[in-house]
């Protein structure tokens, strides 16, 4: 919306709703940010401002073996999450948008259940069927379990990405001899890397981020950081939590910033 | 551009080309390669997700001694402790889409209204918690609400209160904190429908003698209703289902559906009542977007698409 397409109201008329606004963005970002300068906290009670500055809560998460092993789980888990929905994501895409093939719309629905399906049903029953085929407290499991839930995050970002691309571009190629997938490839690739690149990334961060299903099907020596974070939160608040916390928050940063830079360059 | 032209035969009718059937064994090996690339995907979501759900339904279905029985669903007329949980469930998903209307309508709103660079600026207030863990937000919450957390601190350094107040561990500290998470949920389509509201409908109407109040309550606000309705459904269906922040603070007071189903399973291992509650829960669940999208024709899912 340009300026010259406002109301003739103005921004003075208009105060008691940026106020409003402003507010509720507080709200929104407060926690975030209170977090992140407690983690700099020098005293065990967690003040905010902190009294005294120090990095302990850090040193107490890097130095700690049981904190490093899970952050490595999640790591672990998350790049092949990544890998995997995006390969499965990008050719679903793929799929749909060429509009080949009947039902569609249950192939749609089937692919996105996992985003409206709640959590804990997915949860119990990933740990039902794995306790038979003996997944649980695996790595493969825990990658096929964050593959469906980031699935549809894949599907949507790519599938936005062919939908403002001309299919015929591909078809060019392959009427001057290009084969299926070097037309791919060398054609239509490289013009939706930006929405696949963002699918990759969310794949990656809610992989990262799942608690629930990993509260299931993780343990042991699989067990994932957000499974070891919400156990240690049952039991008492370890200031800990808020430096690996403040990893976390960064993270998500660094890849939404990634995800939207990526994204202008198309 | 194609070498066949269509021929008629005596009735009129296009002629079948020559060719037909080659183009249809080619159209059908195109079909056969699309359903090929969904192949593995659609795989991964029948085995992870439609199994394991059908056979809970199945299991739903027999009592212990496994007989085939509704006792697995009749329990939760009879016992007192399910109807708590429902009827908490109810109140807190109610509570929350609630302030979620509140807090999220006059954002939205500002939002729309503000020029495209100081409303992608604001955006990022919205996008960046819903991308941050919510074990990451729950716990801040914990910290901040907590009895000796920073309000409780902040208010009786102040001389507001004497004694610290009841924030977290209860009913309060998990509506606080659902409704942190909850709100870019309804945020994002609600913004998203605004912007399609067309300034020239606002502009007509102010331009005919109506006030900023009565253009926004005749024109602007009734044609964000849909986006509205989409928001408030995906957040009152999420709430029914959210176990993370009412299991850490909810102080064991506040049981939830979720909770309830994760209690039955994990410490009881009474497979059948869980699987009738998830049963329940995902009936519950699609019936009320089933009826949204039967009632306004969109779905209501949009929410992850138009990020």
């Amino acid at each position: 919306m340009s300026m010259e397409n406002a109301l003739p109201i103005s921004h003075r008329q208009r105060l008691w709703l940026y106020a409003l606004g402003g507010l509720v963005m507080l709200f929104l970002i407060a926690p975030s940010v209170i977090i992140v300068i407690m983690s700099f906290s020098g005293s065990s009670l967690l003040e905010f401002p902190p009294q005294e500055w120090s990095l302990r809560w850090y040193e107490s998460y890097f130095g700690s073996l049981e904190w490093r092993d899970a952050t490595v789980v999640s790591v672990k888990v998350a790049v092949m999450t990544a890998i995997v929905a995006t390969l499965l994501g990008t050719a679903a895409a793929y799929a749909i948008n060429a509009r080949t093939l009947r039902l569609t719309g249950l192939i749609n629905a089937l692919l996105t259940a996992s985003l409206i399906i709640p959590v804990i049903l997915i949860g119990i029953g990933t740990f039902f069927l794995y306790a038979r085929i003996g997944l649980n407290n695996t790595l493969t499991g825990l990658v096929i379990a964050h593959t469906v839930q980031a699935l549809p995050l894949v599907v949507l970002t790519v599938l936005s990405g062919l939908r403002s691309y001309d299919m015929n571009q591909e078809m060019v190629a392959r009427s001057l001899g290009a084969g299926r997938f070097s037309a791919f490839f060398q054609v239509t690739m490289p013009q939706i890397r930006f929405s696949i690149v963002s699918g990759t990334l969310f794949a990656f961060i809610t992989s990262f981020d799942e608690v629930v299903v990993s509260l299931f099907i993780s343990g042991g020596e699989t067990t994932t950081l957000t499974r070891r974070m919400f156990n240690a939160l049952r039991d008492q608040i370890d200031p800990t939590i808020a430096a690996i916390s403040t990893c976390l928050i960064v993270l998500s940063i660094v890849l939404l910033s990634a995800a939207q830079l990526f994204g202008r360059g198309r | 551009m194609s070498i066949v032209s269509a021929s008629l035969d005596h009735a009129g009718k296009p002629d079948r080309a020559f060719n037909a059937e080659a183009l249809d064994a080619d159209a059908r090996r195109e079909a056969r390669g699309m359903l090929a690339l969904l192949s593995l995907g659609l795989f991964l979501v029948f085995a992870v997700i439609i199994v394991p759900i059908g056979w809970l339904f199945w299991l739903s279905l027999f009592d212990e001694g496994g007989q085939l029985s509704a006792a697995n669903y009749a329990r939760f007329f009879e016992q007192a402790s399910y109807i708590k949980t429902f009827v908490t469930t109810f109140k807190v998903a109610f509570t929350v889409t609630g302030a979620c209307v509140l807090l999220g309508y006059p954002l939205a709103y500002m939002l729309s209204q503000l020029p495209r660079r100081a409303a992608s600026i604001c955006l990022i207030f919205v996008i960046l918690p819903f991308w941050t863990s919510v074990l990451v937000r729950t716990y801040a919450w914990l910290v901040i609400l907590q009895r000796k957390g920073l309000v409780n601190t902040w208010l009786m350094d102040l001389g507001v209160i004497s004694q610290p107040l009841p924030l977290a561990n209860n009913f309060a500290g998990v509506v606080i904190g659902m409704t942190h998470i909850m709100l870019p949920f309804l945020v994002l389509p609600l913004y998203a429908s605004m912007k399609t509201i067309d300034v020239d409908c606002l502009r007509a109407g102010m331009n005919l003698g109506a006030s900023p109040a009565a253009t926004f309550r005749q024109i602007f606000f009734p044609l964000s209703l849909p986006g509205l309705a989409s928001g408030l459904v995906i957040v009152f269906v999420l709430c029914l289902g959210f176990f993370v922040t009412p299991a850490l603070m909810g102080g064991g007071k506040v049981i939830m559906w979720a909770m309830r189903m994760e209690q039955t399973t994990s410490l009881y291992s009474n497979w059948g009542a869980g699987a009738a509650l998830g049963v329940v829960l995902l009936a519950v669940t699609l019936a009320l977007l089933g009826l949204f999208h039967w009632l306004l024709g969109t779905r209501a899912t949009g929410v992850w698409s138009r990020r």
